[in-house]
């Protein structure tokens, strides 16, 4: 859409959507939230950044195919699983470890790996009817 | 522990990973595809010994104890229906090096199935309804995006009434689980078979059932709710059609089978008559809508809905012996009706065109085809000595043991009608002289592709063969799991720890 005020906001709603979507998605660890709204929200920025620039500038944007993307997180998500049966035996055990106390654990990982399932479906789907004309 | 139960989701989820990294070379998106097919057979396999050896067994994922946490469970059922789906995945796999075009392959197909036949698995193992409910939707956009790839418009117009109206089936499933879980507050099936004994208000429990038939009869194509099946199904390559008619349908049974015998089971007079009827006019409808069609893929389609009916059959006869006909007519209708929609898919290359009119002249020009279709469509119509025969007799004799004779009667007169339309196929397809007159076709096939087509056909049909010959091992089989879905104090004890 050739619109000089759409693609202005775009640009700053943009950065703060995307910077809102990885807050959501950590205050998922004990709060309402999560990697599956944080997806979606991450998607929902790249979605107006399609309208506003065209499919092609979203996927500069993102350089790697939403495909892969999806599978990269389905990736992770089996990735943390299978620490938990390593480090606990039983698949998807949450195991933690502490990093300049910090506290880092499997859970994250896998919330991780949802955002970026959802991020790369949604955005197979969003290009793909995008690019439909 | 029993970390064995979440291999066969891990398998096909890191195949399907991988196989996506790798898409950009040939060999290793195939490569990487059969691999993962090969391990989860050899996965299934070990389940099902490990629940021959030591009885039904479950996994707590992540330590949770039992009704809050995700629950796998493996029993008998679970354990045939595993092995089925790994048997389909891998045949799927073999015959799709032949059947698939590049544009597809390279877009993603073979990780498309392999989460597909992830979420398949997670289905069988979920141990509590909400579970059930995630690896459904998993199922329904896995099976979607293969329905739509490759984007022709047919494809696209059957899509969306797939998912239309399988979306509506998912919203009721969501919405009978919210109202079991307001009752009972709880999801998880082994505590839920315990908890429904308490609730009081039972008419309101009968009610939930009658929602979860709704939705699970969507799913499976029953009678009134069907008509999506024939409308999507048709539209994209055969090998896809012949993959969706060996799994989904049956997901849908396989729930009907966990649910109404563990949970639903306060007022069988109202519910499993219910069934009863429905599965009666599921199979006469179906077989009516094969017989109006003359095309074979089309053909095939109707009969999957009216083969769902016998399957239905079993579950709403509510006895063990009816079970034990249902889950062994699960494995034959699982082998045989892939296996026929596989020749169609042979057809279909070699002639370009599905049309009995205008295909012709197999039993001369591919012999061994006739002989494979033969086999497979006698045993889908019910002939001795093979798989359907026995699948077709438990059913019918339990049912006049039970002095339904009226379901009974269909389901032989359903029979001899699916023996129609097998012959229908045979005279056109086979018999008749090609009415395209010579050679567009014979060696349309190279003979790799021959081999990656035919070795799947044929191993299909020596399993019906064998499952009808040697029937004795695979009818105790699934006694067994008839005899564990009637007697759920073991699963409920696998589950939460304690006899009941």
């Amino acid at each position: 859409m050739n619109s000089l005020i759409l693609r202005t906001a775009t640009k700053i709603l943009v950065s703060l959507m995307l910077l809102f979507s990885i807050f959501i998605m950590l205050r998922g660890h004990n709060e309402p939230g999560g990697g599956f709204v944080g997806g979606l929200i991450a998607s929902t920025a790249f979605g107006l950044y399609a309208v506003a620039y065209g499919p092609q500038a979203v996927r500069n944007a993102i350089y790697f195919d939403p495909r892969k993307i999806a599978m990269f997180g389905l990736g992770l998500g089996i990735l943390a699983g299978i620490i938990g049966i390593l480090a606990k035996g039983v698949f998807l055990t949450g195991t933690w470890t502490h990093l300049g106390g910090i506290a880092i654990g499997t859970p994250v990982l896998f919330d991780l790996g949802v955002y970026f399932v959802v991020v790369g479906a949604v955005m197979t789907l969003i290009l793909a009817m995008e690019e439909e004309e | 522990m029993n970390n064995l139960l979440v291999m066969p989701i891990v398998i096909p989820f890191s195949a399907a990973v991988l196989g996506m990294m790798f898409n950009k070379y040939k060999m290793a998106r195939r490569g990487i595809s059969l691999a993962g097919s090969l391990a989860l057979l050899v996965v299934s396999t070990l389940i099902m010994l490990t629940v021959q050896r030591q009885g039904i067994f479950a996994l707590q994922m992540g330590l949770w104890k039992a009704p809050f946490g995700i629950t796998f469970v493996a029993d008998h059922l679970t354990a045939i229906m595993v092995m089925l789906t790994s048997i389909i995945g891998l045949i799927g796999v073999v015959y799709s090096f032949a059947d698939i075009d590049e544009a597809r392959e390279s877009f993603g197909y073979y990780s498309l199935l392999q989460v597909l036949v992830g979420g398949v698995c997670g289905a069988f193992l979920a141990g509590d309804l909400f579970n059930l409910y995630v690896w459904f939707e998993l199922i329904l956009i896995s099976s979607f995006s293969l329905l739509i790839l490759g984007g022709e418009k047919a494809q696209i117009d059957g899509a969306i009434k797939y998912i239309a109206i399988n979306l509506v089936a998912t919203l009721m499933f969501l919405c009978g689980i919210v109202l079991l879980y307001g009752i009972t507050g709880t999801l998880n099936m082994a505590d839920l078979h315990l908890k429904v004994k308490d609730v009081a208000n039972t008419g309101l429990l009968t009610g939930i059932g009658v929602l979860f038939i709704m939705a699970f009869g969507i799913k499976s194509a029953v009678f009134p709710l069907y008509f999506w099946l024939p409308a999507s199904y048709h539209t994209p390559p055969v090998i896809v059609s012949a993959i969706f008619s060996g799994l989904l349908t049956k997901v849908g049974i396989y729930a009907f089978m966990r649910v109404f015998t563990l949970i639903f089971t306060q007022d069988v007079a109202y519910t499993h008559n219910m069934l009863l009827i429905i599965a009666g006019f599921t199979m006469v409808s179906g077989v009516l809508g094969a017989a109006a069609h003359n095309e074979i893929r089309k053909i095939l389609l109707f009969h999957i809905i009216s083969q769902i009916g016998y399957l239905l059959m079993g579950v709403a006869l509510f006895s063990p012996l009816a079970m034990v006909g249902s889950v062994y007519f699960l494995g034959h209708i699982i082998i045989v009706k892939t296996n026929l929609l596989l020749i169609g898919g042979i057809i279909k290359r070699n002639a370009a065109t599905l049309e009995l009119k205008l295909v012709g002249g197999y039993y001369k020009s591919a012999p061994i085809l006739a002989i494979m279709f033969f086999v497979s469509a006698f045993s889908l119509a019910g002939f001795p000595p093979l798989s359907g025969f026995w699948a077709k007799f438990v059913l019918i004799k339990s049912s006049l043991i039970q002095g339904s004779f009226g379901i009974a009667a269909t389901a032989l007169a359903v029979g001899l009608m699916t023996a129609y339309s097998m012959t229908k196929i045979w005279g056109e397809a086979f018999w008749k002289p090609n009415p395209q007159e010579d050679d567009c076709s014979k060696q349309a096939l190279s003979n790799q592709e021959r081999y990656l087509m035919y070795g799947p056909v044929i191993g299909l049909t020596i399993m019906t063969v064998v499952m009808g010959i040697w029937a004795q091992p695979f009818l105790e089989m699934s006694n067994y799991a008839a005899q564990e879905l009637f007697n759920p104090a073991n699963y409920v004890k696998a589950v939460l720890g304690v006899m009941p």
